[in-house]
């Protein structure tokens, strides 16, 4: 039997204290040395019928990842991991691994799961570090292919598709590729460097990156199908219109939906003092909703200066969607989470500015639609919580820009592309979607799979028609 | 990076530019806007189409110098580049079966108005134009109304220019003059507006605003350009900018129009102080 290392925890992840770290936009995990790397590899138990596989949905074959990692053969991991992945180094740090390939570790039942994303880090940041081949071009096929949205859904139908010797066109709306990593998540999380360093490794493929071009508007879907002479079409352009709640006293000043807040300061680098971009200073936040957005929202928020940051949820801790580590990292940082708690107004001063919020505190009553306990509002508990800001964190929905002028593609109540289901096919012939467009807000890793499935389907729809 | 073919000082704060965008010209409709980031690392800004040629492959754009952006995209020249050109976005003015219409414009919203005059004109319907400016300085596009305009009528503040007075007071008198307008159409000053739809509402005459709120990505994004509409919540960026302008809260969308005053006015003095030490 090989030499495992039997121990029940994981090696912990050095991390900037949390002090230190509330206060600046530095990264907070700082990632394992290679020692550690080796050392919580050789927990893994090289299982034979894999179910951390079965968890990831872009299907990395995560044990002979971890077995290169365990031999010192972080090079070979990484080609592993690339197999399967476009954004390693984006993945190890924001997926929810305990809810895919971590909660399905054999390691997991009693003890601690193999850290297999804190390992995919490493190898992705090893990489980037150490090896700076840039891999040859594919042998081109004579197809293209048009991608809409550089998020990470596109980014991953794209690198899959290049790498098949596909033309591909990224289109995107912005100034500059990567979607919600670029605009949502974070510096502290996810470091804009390397969000970047991934894109140039697909431009390196081939992958023509179009920003600033806002498809529906300037073209459409059929223009891109028609004279411009592309034979397949991913739409990827996300969930990107934020949900307001409907409540009195939203437009006030200092309410912001999430993305606002967080496409100011990451997009825009309003955390810097030299940007343009203008952010309120504000003394205390209440953060709406209960999400990985919410988290990085409150924690912004914490880092911008701010003496008090809330997160409000209606529910309980015990249901709250964002991933456990964004929960604890809130936590450390100072946080306040007032769980079991909904706004029913937003309350300003004479100048329109937020003042304060009118709150009810909520029980929880049976299981919903959604398997969730249901909220329910405890009559005569409104209290008032005094803040200066407010961000909305309740979710987005699509955008309607493609869809009202792609005529025949469907979609459905919430204005999501309906498809038939595994690869992303819609209603119309040669146009497939994925991530956030089709299911709604979710997360990175569940769009990078919707990607992968879209090209590949993509790439059989165009083989078998040229045939 | 889209080239900046011409550039023409209007009158002291008010500006054209001539941008080669081909893509953006061929789409381009009256009312529709574009974003642009002057510099790479400047604000993304909107600002209303003020004209456009599909054969050229150039749109046009008016802008006035309020902030740090406009000042830094003042700052470009003919043959510079702007970093970032972005549209057209939002909804093209409706303009399909109007018989006459009353266009009121103020200040450098007269700009954004006369694409849409010219529209109109185009299309055979009777175009009665009211423009006003604070002074005789601060007039624009004199000579373009006046092609397009059955009537024109130019008011000043100061009486310098035209007739003595605001918008307004002309568009009532035409209106009392027995003009039976299909639609007002005005763009400006947001307290401008607001007086215009709270003199057509007493004639009953449906009136047509162009919103300019602040904005981030100006597709659907950001929300940051929220307005309230008829009690709804509105994004002038995907739902606008034309909306009913006496649906609009116009009291409302004065306060978020505030929100970033005083950081703009800083910003703006610090470039000034900056722009004046390289004079030197």
């Amino acid at each position: 039997m090989p030499n495992f290392n039997m121990d029940p925890h994981k090696c912990p992840m050095p991390s900037q204290d949390p002090n230190v770290r509330n206060k600046n936009f530095e990264e907070v995990a700082l990632g394992y040395t290679a020692e550690m790397a080796v050392n919580e590899a050789k927990r893994c138990i090289q299982c034979k019928n894999k179910p951390c596989q079965s968890g990831c949905p872009v299907g990395i074959d995560i044990p002979a990842f971890i077995h290169q990692v365990a031999e010192g053969n972080f090079e070979e991991a990484y080609q592993v991991i690339a197999r399967d992945s476009s954004l390693p180094a984006v993945c190890g740090r924001v997926c929810p691994q305990e809810n895919q390939c971590e909660g399905k570790c054999t390691r997991g039942i009693k003890g601690e799961s193999v850290g297999i994303g804190r390992l995919e880090r490493f190898v992705a940041d090893w990489h980037r570090e150490n090896t700076c081949e840039v891999p040859p071009r594919p042998q081109p096929n004579g197809h293209k292919v048009a991608i809409i949205g550089a998020g990470p859904s596109g980014l991953t139908a794209a690198g899959d598709l290049a790498k098949k010797g596909y033309d591909v066109t990224v289109y995107e709306a912005l100034h500059v590729a990567g979607g919600v990593l670029m605009y949502g998540i974070p510096q502290f999380r996810l470091p804009k460097e390397i969000v970047q360093k991934e894109i140039d490794g697909l431009k390196d493929l081939g992958v023509k990156i179009e920003t600033n071009m806002v498809i529906g508007k300037v073209l459409t879907v059929d223009e891109l199908m028609g004279e411009m002479g592309y034979e397949g079409v991913y739409i990827a352009s996300g969930a990107g219109l934020p949900n307001f709640m409907g409540i009195p006293g939203e437009s006030l000043k200092g309410v912001y939906s999430a993305n606002e807040y967080l496409t100011r300061v990451n997009l825009m680098k309003a955390y810097r003092s030299d940007s343009k971009t203008p952010i309120m200073h504000s003394h205390a936040v209440a953060v709406v909703g209960g999400g990985n957005v919410a988290m990085d929202a409150a924690r912004c928020a914490k880092r911008l200066g701010a003496e008090t940051v809330y997160i409000v949820y209606r529910r309980s801790m015990k249901e709250l969607p964002a991933r456990l580590e964004e929960v604890e990292h809130a936590q450390e940082e100072g946080i306040i989470f007032k769980t079991l708690c909904n706004p029913v107004e937003v309350l300003g001063d004479e100048n329109g500015m937020v003042r304060g919020m009118r709150c009810v505190e909520m029980e929880l009553g049976e299981p919903d639609a959604s398997g969730r306990r249901r909220p329910i509002v405890k009559e005569g508990s409104d209290f008032v919580l005094e803040v200066d800001t407010m961000i909305m964190s309740i979710g987005t929905s699509p955008n309607p820009l493609i869809r009202s002028t792609t005529p025949g593609l469907e979609t459905n109540r919430h204005g999501c592309i309906v498809t038939n289901g595994e690869d992303g096919l819609t209603s119309r012939e040669g146009v497939y979607a994925g991530g956030d467009a089709v299911t709604g807000a979710a997360t990175v890793i569940l769009a990078m799979g919707a990607g992968k499935a879209a090209a590949k389907a993509m790439d059989e729809y165009i083989q078998n028609k040229n045939k | 990076m889209n080239k900046i073919v011409e550039k023409v000082s209007l009158n002291p704060t008010v500006t054209k530019m001539v941008i080669q965008a081909p893509l953006i010209a061929k789409k381009a409709q009256p009312g529709q806007f574009i974003i642009v980031r002057p510099l790479e690392d400047s604000e993304r800004i909107p600002l209303t189409i003020a004209g456009y040629d599909r054969q050229a492959g150039t749109v046009t754009i008016i802008y006035q110098i309020v902030g740090g952006t406009t000042m830094e995209l003042d700052t470009l020249n003919a043959g510079d580049s702007v970093h970032d050109f972005v549209g057209p976005l939002g909804v093209a003015s409706h303009t399909e079966g109007l018989k006459k219409v009353c266009v009121v414009g103020g200040g450098v919203g007269c700009a954004i108005a006369l694409p849409i005059a010219q529209k109109l004109h185009e299309q055979g319907c009777e175009v009665h134009s009211v423009v006003g400016f604070r002074n005789k300085d601060l007039l624009i596009l004199e000579d373009e109304f006046k092609a397009c305009s059955d009537v024109l009528k130019i008011m000043t503040d100061d009486g310098s220019y035209g007739e003595k007075g605001v918008v307004t007071a002309a568009l009532e008198a035409l209106i009392q003059e027995g003009n039976q307008y299909d639609e007002v159409i005005t763009i400006g000053p947001l307290i401008m507006m607001k007086f215009v739809c709270q003199t057509t509402k007493k004639y009953g005459i449906k009136t047509i605003v162009s919103m300019n709120p602040i904005m981030i990505d100006g597709t659907g994004m950001c929300g940051g350009c929220r307005l309230t509409v008829g009690g709804e919540t509105k994004f002038a960026c995907v739902d606008g900018p034309d909306f009913d302008g006496h649906l609009v809260d116009f009291d409302e969308a004065m306060k978020r129009g505030s929100m970033y005053k005083e950081f703009e006015t800083h910003r703006r003095d610090e470039h000034c102080n900056l722009m004046k030490q390289e004079v030197k």
